[in-house]
């Protein structure tokens, strides 16, 4: 076995040991890396109902084969632990050099559970592994502990993967940062590194990389990466993810005013094209990525001046048009502060449009807000809410609790617009009008994702109908969810997808090419069914009901008041017939679990003893 | 006369993926090694990135530093090459170097130098650099190409006025 070392460093920090973990060949043959190891990892590792802020819940960090190695946009880590936010399995991952770190020290996954006593971060530099003193680190924002480390430490090469003030007051709405700007974002997993006094986790790993077929493993790699230069790239390059405002403007479904519209009569104001234009600074790359989408936004004057971050649409539309906001540094202001405060910029969106809601409607006043007047629009107030999340300061401490717990305590029918499946802030398209991926949110199992599951495509690029529900949607869900797998286990960027003749000819070959492990297609496409079987079996575990996979009431009552999807709503039956379809096409029973025999299918034989039905 | 060449980076191009580092290790040591690589990029977040390489400067200081004369540069190339029997590692070149593009292989305890990939028709960095913004240049082209933008911007804004 090329690439995998068998080796998962496990550390505990309440008594700060930490231990070694072979794996054999079998275990990357079966949970080839990324969101499936991770997942494995925290299967194993928390004991079964272990509250997601206890000491018992494991972060778990994993690579994958292509870590460290020329494989493009092959540098990326998962980290998993059960969600602070949802209850349920929280699979992030991140890009750029931390993975790179991780494989070089020596290590194929990293598992953490317990609590230090005070402010820690943990260095691992290569075989040896320190508990240091964090203190002096502990209410720094995110780049600057990144930096602070590198300086004390002296060596540029040690990356770290950090938590800011909003991760440290456990935020659930919070993230881990790594390589400035990367993030494990969503489903509030900077949380449950604050509530382990985890500050950050440092590596700097030495070790060469070798590969099975370096020669030809090199040859397969740059075809790619020539042809990622190409037409399928060529969003990501020049205007990046931002260019979908006014793509999904058009078709009606851009969230405006926490979904309670579906075309932003500011669009224009906020689009790609428009940041391009006038506050594109250059498009900089993750380690090992010949894309490079990352578009950098600087604003040099107004209030705002000086605010600098990358910007993409999820975080865009959160925090513009969903607030009602049409001016664009407002939204990059508020997003360069959620990178900093250590925040997942689409739920913190979110919950601040929740909230902007609430006030809209009387239900929150300018008291309730320290009087501060969220009207939509108001940028200002966005970002001094986004502050105030971060600092648990004043109404922001209601709103750290995510739009699930917060309009639980408010009442008010504020459930209503509590855009939320399973705990988890919704992606920035409007369900009603993309009704494959509809379905696609109802049953994710880290809540309604579009990086878990790409079924909003078929809907987008016109290959169904999108504003009409029918049975054939749960086959289609189903396979466009395992699609999605197969990139976040092997952990490639999906932004290559198109780069690919036939994903499930190619990446096996990669795959073999680097690991030296045998793949076919099929070995594939059954890993990439595990992988959701796996997540949803680990939900089953911890608490999963039926009612869980469903939609927000808003998606099912509301119809869309204008643009090309108007009068289209997400009707209760409508949503009940693809459910069932999609648990038929997976084989799973109509009340959603999984038979002992699907589970025995995909190997996962030990889990079928404790959960099949 | 043979014009010397070098790798030059435009800093306008590189968007620091680090990928040749990568074509580096694997050029000269068969697997993915970014601390042996003859090239680094440079990354100052956000936005300034460069990939650094050996510039084969007129009178070496490397040459000069090198106590044991295991370094010596070729007369027509430039390319400054190592003698493995006589580098004992001491680093005193790798202080010498402005820029920072000379390596010490922690295993072999050696110095390394970009020799513009020896053994292969063309330095793998370039190959591997999907942005093109790693060339292999001469000095006389690389002015050329600065007059030329230079030019190029002073009539824009003369067009623009």
């Amino acid at each position: 076995m090329h690439a995998f070392w068998g080796k998962i460093l496990h550390i505990d920090l309440t008594n700060q040991k930490t231990w070694i973990e072979q794996k054999d060949e079998e275990f990357y043959k079966k949970y080839i890396g990324g969101v499936m190891m991770a997942t494995r990892l925290v299967y194993d590792n928390l004991p079964k109902g272990a509250d997601a802020l206890s000491p018992e819940n494991p972060l778990c960090f994993a690579t994958s084969a292509f870590a460290g190695t020329l494989v493009p946009v092959g540098n990326k880590h998962s980290v998993a632990a059960k969600s602070p936010l949802t209850g349920f399995i929280g699979d992030c991952l991140a890009s750029s050099y931390f993975s790179a770190a991780i494989r070089r020290a020596g290590y194929d996954g990293i598992v953490i559970t317990g609590r230090a006593e005070k402010p820690t971060y943990i260095l691992i530099d290569d075989d040896k592994i320190t508990f240091r003193d964090a203190s002096h680190l502990w209410g720094m924002e995110t780049f600057e502990t990144e930096e602070a480390i590198r300086a004390e430490l002296g060596d540029e090469s040690f990356r770290s993967c950090t938590i800011g003030p909003a991760g440290e007051r456990l935020v659930r709405l919070a993230n881990i940062t790594n390589d400035r700007g990367r993030q494990a974002g969503r489903t509030g997993l900077g949380a449950v590194m604050g509530s382990k006094n985890l500050k950050a986790v440092t590596i700097r790993g030495t070790k060469p990389v070798e590969v099975a077929d370096i020669d030809a493993l090199c040859e397969m790699t740059l075809a790619l990466a020539k042809e990622a230069q190409g037409t399928k790239t060529v969003k990501y390059r020049t205007i990046g993810t931002p260019a979908n405002v006014l793509a999904f403007q058009r078709l009606g479904v851009l969230p405006t005013r926490n979904y309670q519209d579906s075309v932003f009569e500011g669009a224009e104001k906020i689009s790609g094209e428009y940041m391009a234009e006038h506050y594109t600074e250059k498009a900089v790359a993750c380690f090992g990525c010949p894309i490079a989408c990352e578009q950098v936004a600087h604003v040099k004057e107004g209030p705002y001046a000086g605010a600098r971050t990358s910007v993409d649409y999820e975080s865009l539309f959160a925090l513009s048009s969903n607030c009602g906001v049409d001016y664009l540094p407002g939204a990059i202001e508020a997003i360069h502060r959620c990178d900093r405060y250590g925040m997942d910029t689409m739920s913190t969106g979110v919950t601040i449009s929740w909230a902007m809601e609430c006030f809209q409607r009387g239900v929150l006043t300018k008291e309730d807000f320290g009087g501060l007047e969220p009207y939509w629009g108001n940028h200002e107030a966005v970002a001094e809410l986004v502050r105030m999340i971060a600092f648990r300061e004043g109404i922001g401490d209601l709103l750290a609790e995510g739009t699930k717990r917060a309009a639980a305590k408010v009442g008010k029918g504020s459930d209503h617009w509590a855009i939320n499946v399973k705990g988890l802030e919704c992606s920035g398209h409007d369900l009603r009008g993309l009704k494959t991926f509809a379905l696609g949110a109802a049953v994710g199992t880290r809540g309604p994702c579009h990086n878990r599951s790409l079924a909003y495509e078929p809907d987008t690029k016109g290959q169904v109908d999108r504003l009409k529900a029918e049975p054939s949607r749960g086959a289609l869900a189903k396979e466009k969810e395992e699609f999605a797998a197969v990139f976040d286990m092997v952990m490639l960027c999906k932004f290559l997808r198109g780069c690919f003749q036939d994903i499930y000819e190619e990446i096996p070959k990669l795959f073999t090419l680097t690991t030296g492990i045998e793949m076919t297609p099929d070995d594939l496409r059954k890993a990439a069914e595990r992988c959701i079987n796996l997540k949803k079996a680990f939900n089953i575990r911890e608490g999963w009901k039926k009612e869980d996979d469903w939609l927000p009431p808003r998606f099912l009552k509301d119809p869309i008041k204008d643009g090309a999807s108007k009068g289209s709503v997400v009707k209760p039956e409508e949503l009940r017939m693809m459910i069932d379809a999609y648990y038929e096409a997976r084989g799973w029973t109509p009340e959603g679990l999984i038979p002992k025999e699907k589970l025995i299918e995909l190997g996962l034989d030990d889990i079928a003893e404790e959960l099949g039905v | 006369m043979v014009q010397k060449q070098y790798i030059v980076c435009d800093p306008d191009k590189c968007v620091g993926c680090g990928e040749c580092e990568l074509a580096c290790s694997m050029a000269h040591h068969k697997n993915f090694d970014p601390m042996v690589a003859r090239i680094r990029t440079v990354r100052i977040e956000p936005i300034v990135m460069l990939a650094v390489a050996c510039r084969m400067c007129e009178d070496p200081p490397c040459v000069l530093a090198c106590p044991r004369d295991a370094l010596s540069q070729d007369v027509d190339t430039g390319v400054i090459h190592v003698d493995t029997d006589k580098c004992d590692g001491c680093g005193w070149c790798i202080e010498a170097c402005d820029f920072g593009a000379i390596v010490l292989n922690p295993e072999s305890k050696v110095v390394e130098i970009c020799d513009l990939c020896a053994d292969y028709d063309e330095p793998q960095c370039v190959k591997f650099c999907c942005k093109e913004a790693l060339s292999l240049s001469t000095p006389a082209v690389v002015a050329q190409q600065s007059r030329r933008k230079v030019v190029k911007k002073l009539l824009q804004e003369l067009l623009e006025s």
